[in-house]
């Protein structure tokens, strides 16, 4: 294309409005379509989401990681025996297997059992799990060493759902289960993680019984602050005996955080 | 009523009415997930052939949800209208399908049939019909819907403008509207999901969006997507709502998990027709759907996800929506597992809508955990635009960066309005053209330049 000629590919006159969005707007055209460098790159943040989607969870590296910590997680799997079950089943993934079950029962505490159980599980997103779940350990675990919480041993669970939490927690005995999971992965963020609390897990639970802290990345929530959201959540739920959509979360953005008032470019006076 | 078909030395059984609609439904994740799916091939086209011979009659008496028991059904029971059924109301499902192709079925005699058929006489006939069947005789129905401007016109394809941000930043979403009008979406609605759900939040959008359209005089409507006691809660602190929003389903227990009912539908519908702040007409809801909704909230009754689907628009219609929009692929792969099946939905719910008499648009989308890509999208937007598909999603890139998932870009409704020669709604053209985003003559040319309206704009940023 020489300067002089008309392009072919036409630019957005208002590019200067991408820095207020991440959404994709001022891609230009080619004739009324989509130009090749914008198309190929949706291609490719869509492998890579796809690809989050099929990507088996690297257990041993996670456990390397892990152990590094002082952790020595129990690895086991859902009733889902491969990828695509578990894509159409979800009743199967929210189970664990045979073998599973029974490992789990002979680990259960006799005395007084667990106040918590931490479980990882691969869901939606591997890139989640390997990215987020051991930074975000190490913002969690001292608070609640200080608070003199009883940890179950670390629980990895592959082709996981969230609800595969209740039955392990349920199995060990404790007292609450935090399931830290893959989430759904989006175009533009395909390892983000998912944290959920539930008091009381046993198999059976619905979505209502749970408290959800979303989108924990680097470039989305950070950890400190999903920390923080979590630590205030697990200690509401104890204080209060329950969680879920009862459970109000206080520690959220305040409400002068509210774009209330705030106006737009488009309906400013001129 | 048991139903039963041979085949070679095979005689199938089907046990009532709803077994025998599910057996016949074509293969999806979702109905095997719910373990109403035929076994196999075979005995799916053995409950097809037994489906062809049902009389329609018979929809009116075995109800795939029981009468007593659930409001949608009583719904379509008590609302059936006997007299417009009556010129196929001698006629078996195979045999309305090929009255459906012939030419006794055209713009006028399908408008008039309409209040004459059921959600599961609709859902019937298209698990018979093929892909080109469900193109072909979509195409010949109209439904016409008004509010600031006209939908559903022949020729005309309009877009929902869907500016979405994660955090509801005003900037964020203002950049995104801008966007969508200068490639001339937004026709349909502008339509904001918002993030925050409270009320203070959602009246910041509902003044912003109604800011936008009185500021530069654009024939559309705004929506935000909130549940229906927070719009009814809105408009009773005086809040400019144009369109109420809900999304429904085809069972009262489904609707229930959705925080619904049919009062308080009702109540929103009312609601929003005191406002009257349409111009051309007053079609005030916009109503969403999709297939597998009723099993996700564990309230199928054992019924297969497409004919739940259909009923879902019975309950759509008796509020006169200005839009109703099948989010076919958002649901995920448990539902509709790939394109293939992503895309007979989409046409599906589209043939099934548009006979009952709904203003049906499609959300052509796919979620990444999904067997579906862009191809898969370019053949359901060609061929529902060929069907004549009242109006599709537009979104910057294609990419939701709000919901995480994949529809329609403003340069695919491009793409589809070009190939076809479609156009936006009448009102919505003459501004586009007036403003200087259409060059004159040709309503399908974008302008280089930016008008000189939201040049001003633009200029408050630096």
């Amino acid at each position: 294309m020489s300067e002089d000629s008309k392009p072919i590919v036409v630019p957005n006159p208002w590019d200067k409005l991408r820095r207020y969005t991440p959404a994709r707007i001022a891609l230009g055209r080619a004739g009324t379509s989509l130009p090749t460098k914008a198309h190929l790159e949706f291609q490719l943040a869509h492998a890579r989401a796809r690809n989050a989607v099929h990507h088996e969870l690297d257990v041993s590296a996670l456990e390397t990681s892990l152990k590094a910590r002082g952790l020595a997680p129990l690895v086991l799997h859902s009733a889902a025996t491969n990828r695509p079950m578990y894509l159409q089943r979800p009743d199967k993934g929210r189970r664990l297997d045979e073998p599973s079950r029974q490992g789990l029962v002979k680990m259960a505490h006799g005395e007084g059992g667990y106040d918590v159980v931490f479980v990882i599980g691969d869901g939606l997103s591997s890139f989640a799990i390997e990215e987020n779940a051991a930074p975000f350990l190490d913002a969690i675990l001292p608070s609640l060493a200080d608070q003199k919480w009883r940890l179950a041993p670390l629980v990895i669970v592959r082709e996981a759902r969230v609800a595969v939490g209740d039955e392990v927690g349920e199995l060990l005995g404790a007292s609450m289960v935090v399931v830290l999971i893959g989430e759904r992965p989006g175009l533009s963020s395909p390892d983000s993680m998912g944290i959920y609390m539930t008091l009381e897990p046993r198999v059976g639970l619905t979505d209502e019984a749970r408290n959800c802290i979303s989108n924990v990345r680097r470039e989305g929530l950070r950890y400190d602050l999903a920390a923080h959201k979590l630590l205030y959540l697990m200690t509401e739920a104890r204080k209060r005996g329950h969680s879920g959509v009862h459970l109000k979360d206080e520690a959220e953005t305040p409400s002068s955080a509210l774009p209330t008032g705030h106006k737009s470019f488009l309906i400013e006076s001129s | 009523m048991r139903y039963s078909q041979s085949v070679g030395s095979h005689s199938y059984t089907f046990d009532g009415l709803r077994e025998l609609m599910a057996k016949a439904s074509p293969a999806r994740s979702g109905d095997y997930l719910a373990g109403v799916a035929a076994g196999d091939d075979e005995e799916r086209v053995a409950a097809q052939m037994a489906l062809a011979d049902v009389p329609l009659k018979t929809f009116l008496e075995d109800h795939v949800v029981p009468y007593e028991s659930d409001e949608v059904t009583r719904l379509i029971v008590d609302e059936h209208d006997a007299r417009a059924f009556q010129p196929v109301a001698h006629l078996t499902v195979g045999a309305f399908r090929d009255w459906l192709l012939s030419d006794a079925a055209n713009e006028k005699s399908l408008a008039a049939l309409a209040p004459g058929l059921t959600p599961e006489m609709a859902a019937a006939v298209s698990k018979i019909s093929r892909i080109q069947d469900l193109i072909l005789i979509a195409q010949k129905c109209r439904v016409v819907t008004k509010f600031r401007n006209t939908i559903g016109l022949k020729g005309r394809l309009s877009t929902r403008l869907q500016p979405n941000h994660p955090t509801d930043d005003p900037t964020g979403i203002a950049a995104s509207i801008v966007d969508g009008l200068m490639y001339g979406n937004g026709d349909a609605v502008i339509g904001i999901n918002p993030a925050t759900d409270s009320i203070a939040a959602v009246t910041t959008l509902i003044e912003m969006l109604n800011e936008v359209i009185q500021r530069y005089n654009i024939p559309t409507q705004s929506c935000v997507l909130t549940h229906v006691t927070t719009s009814i809660e809105a408009i009773n602190r005086r809040a400019p709502i144009d369109l109420v929003f809900q999304s429904i389903a085809g069972t009262e227990a489904a609707n229930n998990s959705f925080g619904v009912n049919l009062s308080v539908l009702k109540e929103g519908f009312e609601a929003a027709q005191s406002l009257q702040r349409g111009t051309v007409g007053n079609n005030a809801m916009y109503f969403e759907t999709g297939q597998g909704s009723a099993l996700s909230a564990n309230a199928h009754h054992a019924v297969d996800q497409q004919t739940l689907e259909a009923r879902a628009y019975a309950v759509a219609r008796k509020y006169k929506p200005l839009l109703v929009n099948t989010v076919v692929g958002f649901i995920g792969p448990e539902y509709l597992y790939d394109g293939r099946q992503i895309i007979r939905a989409g046409l599906e719910d589209h043939f099934c809508g548009k006979l009952l008499g709904v203003p049906m648009g499609c959300d052509i989308c796919y979620t990444n955990h999904a067997e579906a890509d862009q191809n898969d999208m370019d053949a359901l937007l060609t061929m529902l635009a060929v069907a004549g598909i009242t109006f599709i999603m537009g979104i910057p890139g294609s990419d939701d960066i709000m919901l995480n998932y994949q529809t329609t870009s403003f340069h695919d409704a491009l793409y589809a309005r070009k190939a076809l020669g479609l156009k936006p709604s009448p009102e919505f053209e003459d501004w586009l053209l007036s403003v200087g985003i259409f060059e004159k003559g040709d309503a399908l040319k974008l302008a280089d330049t930016l008008p000189t309206s939201f040049q001003r704009a633009l200029a408050h940023l630096h």
